[in-house]
């Protein structure tokens, strides 16, 4: 058990993988030349929101020995890869965007994220203007290590209201009813649910809801907890065998595994009415706006909760999904302090929150209700923000919360389990013996 | 000779060595790699996504030299032809070659999305009512072969054309004065003469076709299920998604050996070796 030295091991790493130093885009890594750096991501409704309040902070702090903010902004899907090689090398970000859970968890196992708790201790109303639920996603042995820095994103159904009156049918509020649907629509030639099966994060939403339905919270609490045997609790068997019935009696349609979700695929089944129903964040219904305009504004955009399991161990308030995005501090950071007093003042302020809410999102900050309720289309974030708040529970995203290996092979498992490849209780096993 | 080994050290056998060397660790791509000996090495076996996917990357392999030599061979040597409408094909049919991996890809991506693409009006012709060519795990793969195919049989077939028209014509006139029909004159004088075209062609198939990714990353992503995910994909995603740098170098390691490997056979089964000339009046 001999650890390499970090300088030979990055170069190494740099050879192995064909990639150049990382280097930010006009910047120079987190140098001690009076910047500090902010990653996050390239989006065009956040940014300028994000840029307003950097602005604000430079200008405010624009002495000699001040050091100036600056935001580096990447790609979705790189992103995670440049973190990765960045956060152990020198040219780490100052400040950086993640997803918690155990995506943070493995930088903070490297002594690389900034310990809060000190400041957020001193600073009670900041942490305590955040949704409890959504805190707990960054809070790592007791430790504080993150900010919510967007709105929350848990998981519902949307539906095509004018498919369910041409059918007859009602939301459905038990997990039978959902069932029963199944023959009301296979008659209008219409897939009850289209599921995106070719991105197997979609099954997730599946999987986890109805671990919860079935057997509570604590049956992924145990399993991210990593105590011994916890894959193979037959909330999670039942929950596979379910998810393979519903595949049987056609829920998703045939062809459901090569839908995709990124072209507005499967957005485009259900705004056309070929599809009745998805489960998805609530992003689906910025998707819907930019693939699906007519559908958007028709008013025929609905949406429900997960139903309800009768003989399930699960409060169907819980809800499950990402609680949030957060911005954590390197440990190496040039000037955490900086970095603080701008998460502090900013983060949870007025004029954030606000244009947080005027792009749609739903920010997880307590106390604004009638803010959601008055803007335009304010219905569904309203909506949304009142089940956050009411949730006795609410489960992050099994594949952002789990160690990222753990999280791959068991992506993988369940587009096997969905294809009848895999048995539930093959499953379990081989989730057991990954963990 | 001396800057061609030095770049060729630093960019080819630096990396490789580099990988050699993270194959045996266990590192995230954070901190330092610890090393653990053959713990990765000893776990390959064992893992059913490593041998399964080394067999889809062995049987694609297969199937793209099958489906592509023999096809880039006959269009090659067709296209050598002097006809003046013969080049204005060869050119359309050069198409391929103009669009980039990535490109590629997302076009078929699009013509075979199963409600919304091409899939969906000719699949009930071909016997797939559904348009689920990419969804089902007993199709996947050879609608990835046919798009590579597509992509780079042109390649091939250039290759095949440049080489076809160097053929010295005296050996075609001696053929039609001793009465050889048209199929015979191929196969005994253009396919001997093209030999080394073959050769280098199927070298380049076969180490590409081992390596391949992008397509099948884009398309696919190796579902559905696992029905897809070919050796370099497996390791892409051991190294990106999961962060096993270490298993996913020694998975590197298993490529560069498999096509090495590959490529060195195919050059002894075709007898690279005795390195005789086979033109007329050269030594």
């Amino acid at each position: 058990m001999r650890p390499l030295s970090p300088r030979h091991a990055t170069l190494a790493a740099a050879m192995a993988l064909g990639l150049t130093a990382v280097t930010a885009c006009g910047g120079s890594g987190a140098s001690d030349d009076g910047t500090l750096e902010i990653w996050s991501l390239e989006d065009e409704v956040l940014n300028p929101l994000l840029q307003e309040t950097i602005d604000a902070y430079n200008e405010e702090n624009s002495g000699d020995d001040d050091v100036q903010l600056e935001l580096v902004t990447f790609q979705n899907d790189p992103y995670k890869e440049r973190l990765q090689v960045a956060m152990g090398s020198p040219e780490h970000p100052d400040v950086f965007f993640n997803w918690g859970g155990g995506n943070l968890a493995q930088y903070v196992e490297a002594g690389q994220v900034y310990d809060m708790s000190d400041h957020m201790d001193a600073n009670p109303e900041f942490r305590d203007a955040f949704i409890p639920s959504v805190m707990d996603v960054v809070v790592i042995d007791d430790a504080t290590y993150g900010v919510p820095m967007l709105g929350t994103q848990p998981v519902s159904f949307f539906y095509n209201a004018a498919v369910f009156d041409a059918a007859g049918a009602e939301p459905p509020e038990t997990f039978d009813e959902l069932l029963d649907l199944v023959e009301v629509f296979e008659a209008e030639d219409v897939t009850p649910v289209a599921l995106p099966g070719a991105a197997p994060w979609t099954l997730l939403m599946w999987v986890s809801y109805l671990v919860d339905r079935i057997g509570g919270p604590e049956v992924y609490q145990a399993i991210s907890d990593g105590e011994d045997g916890a894959w193979e609790d037959p909330a999670v068997v039942e929950t596979m065998e379910t998810v393979q019935e519903l595949v049987d009696v056609g829920m998703f349609g045939t062809n459901y595994t090569a839908v995709d979700w990124d072209g507005g695929q499967a957005t485009t089944l259900v705004a056309e009415g070929q599809a009745a129903m998805i489960l998805m964040g609530p992003w689906f219904t910025q998707d819907a706006e930019a693939n699906a305009p007519e559908f958007f504004e028709s008013g025929d955009l609905g949406w429900f909760p997960f139903p309800e399991l009768e003989d399930g161990a699960g409060d169907p308030a819980n809800v499950v999904g990402p609680p949030s995005n957060y911005f954590s501090i390197h440990a190496e950071a040039s000037d955490p302090d900086a970095a603080l007093e701008w998460l502090t003042e900013y983060m949870a302020s007025d004029s954030y929150v606000d244009g947080l809410i005027g792009s749609g999102a739903v920010p997880t900050v307590t106390g604004i209700d009638d803010k959601l309720a008055e803007t335009d289309d304010g219905e569904f974030p309203t909506w949304l923000y009142e089940r956050t708040m009411e949730a006795p529970t609410f489960t992050p995203a099994w594949d952002q919360d789990l160690d990222p290996g753990v999280a791959e092979s068991m992506l993988t498992n369940f587009s096997l389990v969905f294809e009848q490849e895999m048995s539930p209780e093959e499953f379990a096993e081989s989730m057991e013996a990954t963990s | 000779m001396a800057p061609a080994l030095l770049f060729f050290g630093i960019f080819g056998i630096g990396p490789v060595l580099g990988v050699f060397g993270l194959s045996f660790t266990d590192w995230r791509g954070l901190g330092d790699p610890v090393w653990t000996g053959l713990d990765n090495w000893r776990a390959l076996p064992q893992d059913q996504a490593v041998t399964g996917g080394l067999r889809l990357s062995l049987i694609l392999t297969a199937l793209c030299w099958a489906t592509q030599t023999p096809m880039a061979l006959i269009f090659g040597v067709w296209a050598a032809g002097r006809q003046r409408f013969r080049a204005v094909v060869g050119a359309v049919y050069f198409m391929p070659l103009l669009l980039s991996g990535a490109a590629i890809a997302l076009l078929w991506g699009a013509l075979l999305d199963p409600n919304f693409g091409l899939a969906a009006d000719i699949g009930p012709f071909v016997g797939v009512p559904d348009g689920n060519f990419l969804g089902d795990r007993n199709l996947a793969l050879y609608v990835i072969v046919a798009v590579i195919l597509w992509q780079w049989m042109p390649f091939h077939m250039l290759l095949y054309q440049a080489a076809a028209r160097q053929i010295p014509r005296s050996l075609y006139e001696a053929a039609m004065i001793d009465g050889a029909g048209r199929a015979q004159m191929f196969f005994r004088i253009t396919v001997p003469q093209l030999k080394h075209t073959i050769v280098a062609s199927s070298v380049l198939i076969v180490v590409g076709a081992m390596t391949f990714f992008e397509t099948v990353f884009l398309i696919t992503g190796g579902g559905p299920g696992t029905a897809t995910r070919i050796l370099p994909l497996h390791m892409y995603i051991q190294a990106f998604r999961a962060f096993e740098m270490g298993y996913a170098s020694a998975i590197a390691v298993v490529l560069v050996v498999l096509g090495f490997g590959l490529a060195l056979v195919t050059i002894w089964v075709s007898g690279y070796s005795r390195m005789t000339s086979q033109r007329e009046g050269a030594s």
